[in-house]
């Protein structure tokens, strides 16, 4: 069965090509960190599950020195030159954009096919990984087709993607690295702690304030874990299920769902969600690296006062 | 009895994004004093680090689109997407954008959030899109507004995605609040919880909808 382990055999590989890119630029004066960075993550895509936890653990700590030592720096090996980039695209036209949705077409057309027909039964992909699967897919046929159309030097993709890979830098790995703090509050348990202090200063007989509470404890935990699925747990323990449904009558469905997304409002103005809000920021090559989080708060405030009124409104009828 | 030491990782956190070191740098020595402050050994904190970054590599894999990316821009990708964008009458910032945003709202609500993204689609197409279509509405952009637009592109794929996923009733979060309720005793189908992201998704698409419009204001009040 395809699992997402065969993604990890590619995405690997992939990595090693960055590593190659790097290394080959001389251009850039900090190259062999660079190299060193996707090598090491190579290391963790390709045999991470024989390191053991704490050779994971090592790892971990590699990647963080040698980017915290800024080891890290970008070439300015040139690609091809704007006007050049004119040229190709005036006489390729929109065909240009056929590879491009190669990706998403494989990725959206595979996942409906994969389970509308017996496909789903056969066990050829692991349903759980269905559409990063058919990502994979996508991006090997997409490199095909740009082989044999384009005919790039054969190293082309994997200067390119380095360029980019290289101008995203540490920024990559930091919502996995988001993740495993996140592992390791639970750990120490601050989301008890939190929970505690929530559920001290919940304040007595107003339903209002208590959805008031609720909502902005799901945005406070969301900034501060980078994620709402670690907050949700712990604010339907401190507040949600004793005080809002148990005590006040609210309506499970309702205080569930909102209060999700109330905690989503919070992910659009934390720098913890990075993948969302500076791997962007890096892809785009904003001076900003807060960019991103600046366009959205402007959405997420009124957003988040709407989620409270749907929590109360809704929430208790 | 409350335990508060635990906190302090917190606060490095904050302290560190604040003062700009290098976010891995401060990831790495909040999980470090945390764990230590939550009574565990450092050899615990490491395998737990470890453990967690191990298990979360799917986070990592869509950078494998970024040679395709990459090699397409080589070719004139963003050019070509300005090109159709510039030919395009009535065409502007914010209706492009909201466009994209309904787009995205409706694809991740049937369950396909992987579908698009920063590195696939708003790199290589929606943010030189947007640009274009708002140097067509305002002349050439200063530094200043070819950020904020390049922003907002990115802005809108996130609002999208955060608040189209939970109507798809199979998401993670959906599943997460099933069983976390669930574990109190009560009762509920992922359905009767997938519903209730409606209302939400339609305040989204209202609230950035609105100012994707004023942004379009801005832009035709600073042309030249």
């Amino acid at each position: 069965m395809i699992d997402l382990h065969w993604l990890y055999i590619l995405a690997g590989a992939i990595f090693a090509s960055f590593a190659l890119s790097s290394a080959r630029d001389r251009t850039n004066p900090k190259r062999r960190g660079n190299a060193a960075f996707w090598i090491v993550l190579t290391a963790s895509f390709w045999f991470g599950d024989f390191l053991g936890d704490i050779g994971n653990g090592v790892l971990v700590l590699v990647l963080v020195a040698i980017a915290g030592t800024h080891l890290l720096g970008r070439g300015s090996k040139g690609s091809t030159t704007v006007e050049e980039r004119e040229d190709c695209s005036r006489r390729l036209g929109n065909r240009l954009f056929l590879p491009a949705l190669i990706i998403p077409f494989t990725a959206f057309a595979g996942t409906l096919a994969f389970n509308y027909t017996p496909l789903k039964a056969s066990g050829l992909i692991d349903p759980k990984s269905v559409t990063l699967v058919l990502l994979g897919v996508g991006v090997i046929l997409a490199l095909a087709v740009c082989y044999a159309w384009l005919r790039p030097p054969a190293l082309a993709p994997i200067d390119e993607g380095g360029r980019l890979a290289d101008s995203i830098g540490w920024a990559l790995v930091l919502p996995q690295m988001l993740a495993s703090l996140g592992a390791v509050f639970a750990a120490a348990g601050v989301g008890t702690t939190i929970g505690a202090i929530a559920g001290a200063i919940i304040p007595e007989g107003s339903v209002f304030l208590a959805v008031l509470l609720f909502a902005l404890g799901m945005v406070a935990f969301t900034m501060i874990m980078g994620n709402a699925f670690a907050a949700f747990p712990v604010m339907a323990a401190a507040i949600g299920v004793p005080i809002l449904i148990q005590q006040d009558g609210g309506s499970p469905a309702v205080i569930g769902a909102v209060g999700m997304l109330a905690g989503f409002c919070g992910t659009l103005m934390t720098p913890m969600a990075a993948n969302f809000n500076i791997v962007p920021a890096a892809l785009l090559e904003l001076k900003d690296q807060y960019g991103v989080i600046r366009a959205q708060i402007p959405t997420a405030i009124p957003l988040l006062i709407a989620n409270i009124l749907i929590l109360y409104f809704a929430g208790f009828r | 009895m409350i335990e508060y030491w635990p906190l302090l990782g917190i606060a490095l956190v904050v302290i560190g994004f604040a003062l700009r070191f290098n976010p891995l740098l401060v990831v790495a020595v909040a999980a470090i004093a945390t764990g230590l402050l939550g009574h565990m050994s450092f050899l615990k904190v490491l395998a737990t680090l470890g453990h967690g970054f191990n298990e979360n590599r799917y986070v990592t894999i869509s950078y494998i689109v970024l040679p395709v990316i990459g090699i397409l821009e080589r070719y004139g990708l963003q050019q070509r997407a300005r090109t159709v964008i510039a030919a395009m009458r009535g065409a502007t910032t914010g209706r492009l954008l909201i466009v994209y945003l309904v787009f995205r709202q409706l694809v991740s609500a049937v369950g396909l959030k992987d579908v698009a993204g920063h590195a696939q689609a708003v790199r290589p197409l929606v943010a030189p899109m947007a640009v274009a279509a708002a140097e067509k509405q305002h002349g050439r952009l200063d530094p200043d507004t070819d950020e904020r637009v390049k922003a907002m592109a990115a802005a809108t794929d996130n609002v999208g995605v955060f608040f189209g996923e939970d109507i798809f009733f199979a998401i993670a979060s959906i599943l997460l609040i099933q069983g976390t309720l669930a574990g109190f005793g009560i009762v509920l189908t992922p359905f009767q919880l997938s519903v209730w992201a409606i209302p939400t998704a339609i305040c989204a698409f209202l609230i950035h909808g609105a100012r994707l419009l004023l942004l379009d204001r801005r832009l035709r009040r600073g042309a030249k």
